[in-house]
This record gives C-alpha cells, structure tokens and sequence, in this order.
C-alpha cells in the first residue's frame, strides 16, 4: 500500500519543466533509433537490411528466428546466392537461394528461378501467377550474415501483439515514475 | 544507484555485449583458416537430350561427382552447402547458369565424397540453343557458419559439349 502512495505521490509532484524534458528524452531516443535504420538501409543499399527468417524452408542452415544481414550491391546476381525477394502482391519476404540465372546480353536483365534448400520443388508455386521467373526489381538483397536466435523477440511481438502491449504499458509506466 | 532494477540492466547490458563481441571474434576467425578444397567432375552419360513441347530444350545427363571439401570446416561452421551448376553462354544471354544437384554436408566426416546420380533438378534452356553446346561445370560451396559472414565460392571445371542433334 505504501508504494502505491509513494506513486501517485511521485505522480502529482511531477511538473511541468520535468515532463518535457522526459518527453523530449523519449523522442532523442525514438529519433536516434529511426536514424540508424534509415543510415542501415543506405549503407547495405537495401529497403530492409535486417530480416527474419519465418519459416523452415532453408533448414538447417538457417532455422525459424534466426536474423539475416542484407546487402544489395550492382553485382550482378549468380547461381548460390541468398536473396531475400518480395513476390508482387506479397509483403512477406522470402530467403531463398537461387539455383538458375540467365542473363541478356544487352541489357542486363537476368532472369532468376530460386528454391529453398530444405523444399523439394523449385518456387514457381511461390511466384506470381503465371509468373515463371525473378526479375532484379523483385530482389531486395544479398544474405552476407547471420546471428541465431536473435530474431524470436521479433517472431513472439508479431504473432501474440498482447506481449507488445504489455511491454509498451510496462516501459511508459516506467519513464513517468522514476525520478530521472 | 543500486537498486535491483540498475544492476539488472547493468548485467544485462554487459551480458549482450560481451555476447555480441565473441560472435564477432567467432566470425574474424574464419579469415585465418585455410582453405584448399578440390574436385572433378566426369559426365558418365547423356541419357536423354530433346525439345520440350513448350519450345525449351532439356537434356539429362549422369554426372559422377568426386570432391573433398574437408578443409572449409572450421569450428565456427555449421554446414556447407554444396552445388554443381552448369554454365554456358548463348546468343541472346551472356550468361547462363543451371544448377544441376546439390547436397548439404553437415560435418567435416562427409565433406570427401564421391556420388554417381542423374542430375536432381531438370536441365533446361531458354531456347534451342543446347546442340553442340560447350559448357562448364562448376562447383560451387557455401559455408555457412555458427555465427556471422557467410562465404561463398567455386571451381570451374570447363571442356564438356552436349551433342550435336537430338538424342
């Protein structure tokens, strides 16, 4: 009982001068973090430099929550390669590999065929109707890196949101009641 | 300045450094290893070599695969994943590359192999252009590690054709 009026005690005294400065502490954080998303995103020349993997499909190389590094350069793109590429009409990304490549002359258009290594079929199914191969557009990086594990935090948020939720409320009470 | 929720943040903060450091050690460490893999690769037999119904031709051959990879392997490997491609270059398309087989070698025991199949995945042109065709064959490894850089490269076997007409 006597946290409890330690709290609303905590809460009453707060002022005014105090609150913005926590208000704007809150946001040099949130800015920040947005700033090293959006200097990731130039660096690696990716939409998304960081994935995770969702399904098990590239077992066991890679297992579901693991986390992927993205980097996309002009190289061209060659047999073996991890990509990670969006299908029209999709915003679930795939992390595939790619097991055919062929490439014009001219214009460098190259036309790509993947499948993930634990699948048994190539990922015509996969693909858009009727769509038979990958074009460059469709590839939003290069897998270069990989740390296990790391992505499950990211995995548990999105399929139970309550857990988001709960450590959102958890962290705001946090920075209206402590004292600094 | 020491409550338990400031030593638990403490400890935790340091605990994922240090944690994200040796992954990076883990990781530098591969460059030190040295690698010295080897293969060849013998096509035992075309075993079929027609047009498609939908224009494209497709050939079927036995490859009889001999390598050694055992000196990729280090402690920071978790598997290599091997694969043959066929490359080839035509009229329209500077560059072609068909993968042909591939396998997952877990641990260092099964990286010296030797393995008589037909090819796993259908070789097919964009085109006609298969016919007295020379190509290369080219092995290709990817390691992939425990933790951090993956690393990916190959050896090219060139000097196979594909016959002159339909078989």
């Amino acid at each position: 009982m006597g946290y409890i009026g330690e709290t609303i005690d905590s809460i009453k005294s707060i002022q005014i001068r105090q609150l913005l400065t926590q208000a704007i502490s809150l946001g040099m954080i949130v800015t920040s973090a947005l700033i090293i998303w959006k200097a990731l995103m130039c660096v690696t020349g990716s939409e998304s430099p960081v994935v995770v993997v969702l399904s098990g499909s590239m077992e066991p190389g890679f297992k579901r929550g693991d986390i992927l590094f993205l980097h996309m350069s002009k190289d061209p793109i060659r047999a073996g390669e991890i990509v990670v590429f969006n299908v029209d009409g999709r915003d679930i990304p795939i992390v595939h590999r790619v097991i055919k490549v062929h490439e014009r002359d001219n214009t460098g258009e190259v036309d790509v065929l993947t499948k993930g290594d634990n699948n048994y079929g190539d990922d015509r199914l996969l693909y858009a109707e009727g769509q038979q191969w990958l074009h460059r557009h469709h590839i939003m990086g290069r897998a270069v890196g990989f740390l296990p594990y790391v992505g499950w935090v990211t995995i548990i948020m999105t399929e139970k949101p309550i857990i988001k939720y709960i450590l959102i409320g958890a962290l705001g009470l946090l920075v209206i009641t402590s004292k600094d | 300045m020491h409550s338990f929720g400031y030593r638990a943040n403490a400890l935790l903060t340091f605990a994922l450094t240090i944690l994200a450091f040796m992954c990076a050690i883990a990781s530098f460490s591969d460059n030190f290893s040295n690698q010295t893999p080897s293969a060849q690769i013998q096509i035992l037999n075309i075993n079929w070599f027609q047009e498609e119904p939908h224009g494209n031709d497709e050939v079927s051959l036995t490859l009889n695969i001999t390598a050694d990879l055992q000196s990729l392997f280090t402690w920071n490997t978790k598997q290599v994943f091997a694969f043959v491609a066929a490359e080839y270059k035509t009229s329209k398309n500077s560059l072609n590359q068909v993968s042909l087989w591939d396998a997952i070698i877990p641990e260092k025991e099964h990286a010296k192999f030797w393995i008589q199949i037909s090819n796993k995945y259908p070789f097919i042109d964009k085109g006609h252009n298969l016919r007295g065709k020379d190509f290369n064959l080219t092995l290709h490894w990817h390691v992939m590690p425990k933790t951090g850089k993956m690393l990916a490269d190959k050896i090219v076997m060139s000097g196979y054709r594909l016959p002159d007409a339909y078989r």
